[in-house]
């Protein structure tokens, strides 16, 4: 008989190039168990119907794709901020960089000592957020990353902190792979806002999992970018609990391919659920935003709020999915998706869902892609405001729905200054 | 001030002449009127003269203070002085109607050569002369234009006028969509700002308009031209007669 070719399995070639970090018995079986979730399913390929619109090669393949460290005199994000700072370099912790943890009055440490531990609050949080989120859609990059993380935090809040914990990510090595995983459980009734930058490295795949109880309040602002060339593949799980809220914006400039996941189940009752993304993308650009929200308890909210604004060639992603459970009475869910095109080159690929159970709801959604309106641009014009300013301001304007979704005026002043930055520096 | 001279304009798309040969001249301190029928190109000459796309000028010219406008950008030519008061105020989602007005005022100063006014000052004349108008501080923070009632959005065209503070002002239609209070009161911006250095061409249909702002000249538009010029009296024999009379008698 001749020899069959050995057909190569790009999920195990990736697997092959990966070790799993050692750690402590939970630890260990919690990766065993990601592990065999990821070989169910295999890493996610070009006919994969949830990659239709982003290829995902680059972001499962063995070997990572060089990205060159950007350069230039913007200062990094949130600074000026009184916040709690915690530095990954290429997707290592830095301790020296960071603000002591033992000092935080806490309780927050690192993956690998939360994971060393016999027993700890996060072993029932760790890969089961990302767990619950594989049905009805598998998510493989998230249960690569939850088997093979190397480094993250865990961060458990019992009561309201005033001071944002602020992840900082820096990207040094041309080559870096850097696979982060966080864990947050926001107790009955505490509250936190956590802010995150930064490229991270060549190719991130991170996974945060947050939970948030009963009367629990979660925001999260995340400004993603500024090197061109890096890779990101993202998932967000949270589980929300009766009467908490949740409140994600990220803000994405820059990046050849950046996929945002993010998975969403409201399982207590009046719990509200927003997400929102501002992205500017020009030339070499892909951004995908992956939305999955879960309706499965009463009177809940939740919106959905992308804005996309795409140049010379760029390309914008939108999958976005309202899942109403029965039984799930009286949901508010809006989804709203949005590009605005600045030339015949740029896409704008949407894909809006919804999936309804349950007769006493109202859930709308719309996607819509356009051009700056003219008669607006010459009315500006028209008062003086030179072409440049005039088209600088319409756009500020067209992503100003999803920055008002930040919370805190002084986070929102911040986005809306690097936006109007990132437009300056990039007049054609 | 605004001098222009056998203006031929056609639209671009369409090929189709709407101005054949318009002959203006205003001088600084009058208010000029101009009334006509629809299609008349009324509407086109304050576009073209404002510098909107769309437009070909296929002969002619039209100059501000000596300064070619046809050769200008809008953001130029409003930087030089001209402003026009649209008939359909563009109502803008996401820019605050403040900050639409600073940007605005310190672009103009700025190519102008002229120092930015500060935030303080800025709010305080703003706020000054917007009471004048009756514009309330809601109406400061909204959108621009975005929910505005006609009138709402009429007066938020003269504040911007008067924060511009221009040299040659073009009011398109600003009678359209009015109630009689609201022209009253449209009126009384555009009147407090008549000085001996500022000009005005008025675009109206009705004489109405012309009870409250006071022409000084008044011209009829009739098929891409200007077909009569008078004083204040030919606005009132138009009210009364309609153009049918006027327009037999300039042919």
């Amino acid at each position: 008989m001749a020899d069959l070719a050995v057909k190569s399995d790009p999920t195990e070639d990736r697997l092959a190039a990966l070790t799993m970090p050692s750690c402590g018995a939970w630890g260990r079986a919690v990766r065993e168990a990601a592990l065999a979730r990821l070989r169910s399913t295999g890493l996610p390929g070009r006919r994969d119907e949830y990659w239709k619109y982003t290829r995902p090669d680059t972001l499962t393949q063995a070997n990572v794709v060089p990205a060159a460290v950007f350069q230039n005199d913007e200062l990094p994000p949130f600074e000026g901020l009184e916040r709690l700072k915690l530095v990954f370099v290429d997707g290592v912790f830095d301790a020296d960089a960071s603000d002591d943890l033992a000092e935080t009055g806490l309780e927050i440490e690192r993956l690998e000592t939360a994971m060393a531990q016999d027993i700890h609050w996060a072993k029932d949080l760790y890969g089961v957020l990302e767990t619950n989120g594989q049905t009805p859609v598998a998510r493989p990059l998230a249960a690569l990353n939850s088997a093979y993380a190397s480094d993250g935090i865990v961060l458990r809040v019992t009561a309201p902190v005033a001071r944002p914990i602020s992840m900082i990510y820096r990207h040094e090595n041309l080559n870096s792979d850097a696979i982060l995983h966080h864990v947050i459980r926001v107790e009955k009734g505490a509250s936190v806002s956590v802010l995150e930058n930064g490229p991270a490295a060549a190719r991130l795949n991170k996974v945060m999992e947050v939970d948030v109880a009963d009367g629990a309040a979660f925001h999260h602002v995340r400004a993603q970018g500024r090197d061109h060339e890096r890779r990101a593949a993202t998932h967000i799980f949270a589980r929300l609990g009766t009467e908490s809220r949740f409140k994600s914006f990220t803000m994405t400039v820059n990046g050849v391919l950046t996929r945002n996941e993010c998975v969403i189940e409201l399982l207590g009752d009046n719990a509200q659920a927003h997400v929102a993304g501002a992205a500017l993308g020009d030339g070499d650009f892909h951004h995908d935003d992956t939305v999955f929200i879960t309706h499965d308890a009463v009177n809940c909210e939740s919106r959905q709020v992308f804005k996309k604004v795409l140049r010379n060639g760029a390309t914008g992603v939108f999958q976005g999915k309202i899942l109403v459970k029965p039984g799930a009475q009286k949901t508010d869910g809006y989804q709203i998706s949005q590009s605005l095109l600045l030339d015949e080159d740029s896409n704008f690929l949407a894909k809006p869902e919804l999936e309804i159970y349950a007769d006493d709801v109202a859930c709308s959604h719309g996607s819509t892609s356009g051009a700056i309106d003219d008669d607006a641009l010459f009315y500006l014009r028209s008062r003086g405001v030179p072409l440049a300013d005039a088209q600088d301001l319409l756009v500020l304007a067209f992503l100003a729905e999803a920055v008002d979704e930040i919370e805190d005026e002084d986070l929102r002043e911040h986005v809306s200054a690097r936006l109007s930055g990132w437009l300056e520096r990039h007049r054609s | 001030m605004l001098e222009i001279k056998n203006l031929h304009v056609k639209l671009e798309e369409e090929d189709k002449q709407i101005l054949k040969g318009v002959d203006l001249t205003v001088e600084a301190g009058k208010v000029h009127a101009i009334m006509g029928p629809n299609g008349s190109g009324k509407s086109t000459l304050s576009y073209v003269l404002s510098g909107r796309d769309g437009y070909e000028v296929t002969a002619g010219s039209a100059h501000l203070d000596g300064k070619d406008l046809l050769e200008m950008e809008a953001e130029e030519r409003a930087a030089a002085g001209l402003f026009l008061a649209f008939q359909y105020p563009v109502e803008i989602p996401g820019v605050g109607n403040m900050t639409f007005l600073r940007t605005a005022v310190n672009a103009q100063r700025k190519a102008r050569g002229q120092e930015e006014m500060s935030a303080t000052e800025f709010l305080k004349v703003v706020r000054e002369k917007a009471k004048t108008l009756k514009i309330d501080a809601d109406m400061l923070k909204r959108p621009v234009n975005v929910g505005f009632s006609g009138g709402e959005k009429k007066r938020n065209e003269i504040l911007q006028m008067a924060m511009l503070e221009p040299k040659m002002c073009i009011l398109d239609e600003t009678d359209s969509g009015l109630d009689v209070d609201a022209m009253k009161l449209v009126s009384e911006g555009v009147n407090a700002l008549r000085d001996a250095g500022r000009g005005f061409l008025v675009i109206t249909h009705y004489q109405r308009l012309l009870d409250h702002i006071k022409p000084d000249v008044v011209h009829i538009m009739a098929n891409g031209r200007i077909v009569k010029t008078g004083g204040p009296e030919l606005a009132l024999e138009v009210e009364n007669n309609g153009y049918a009379d006027i327009l037999g008698e300039a042919v």
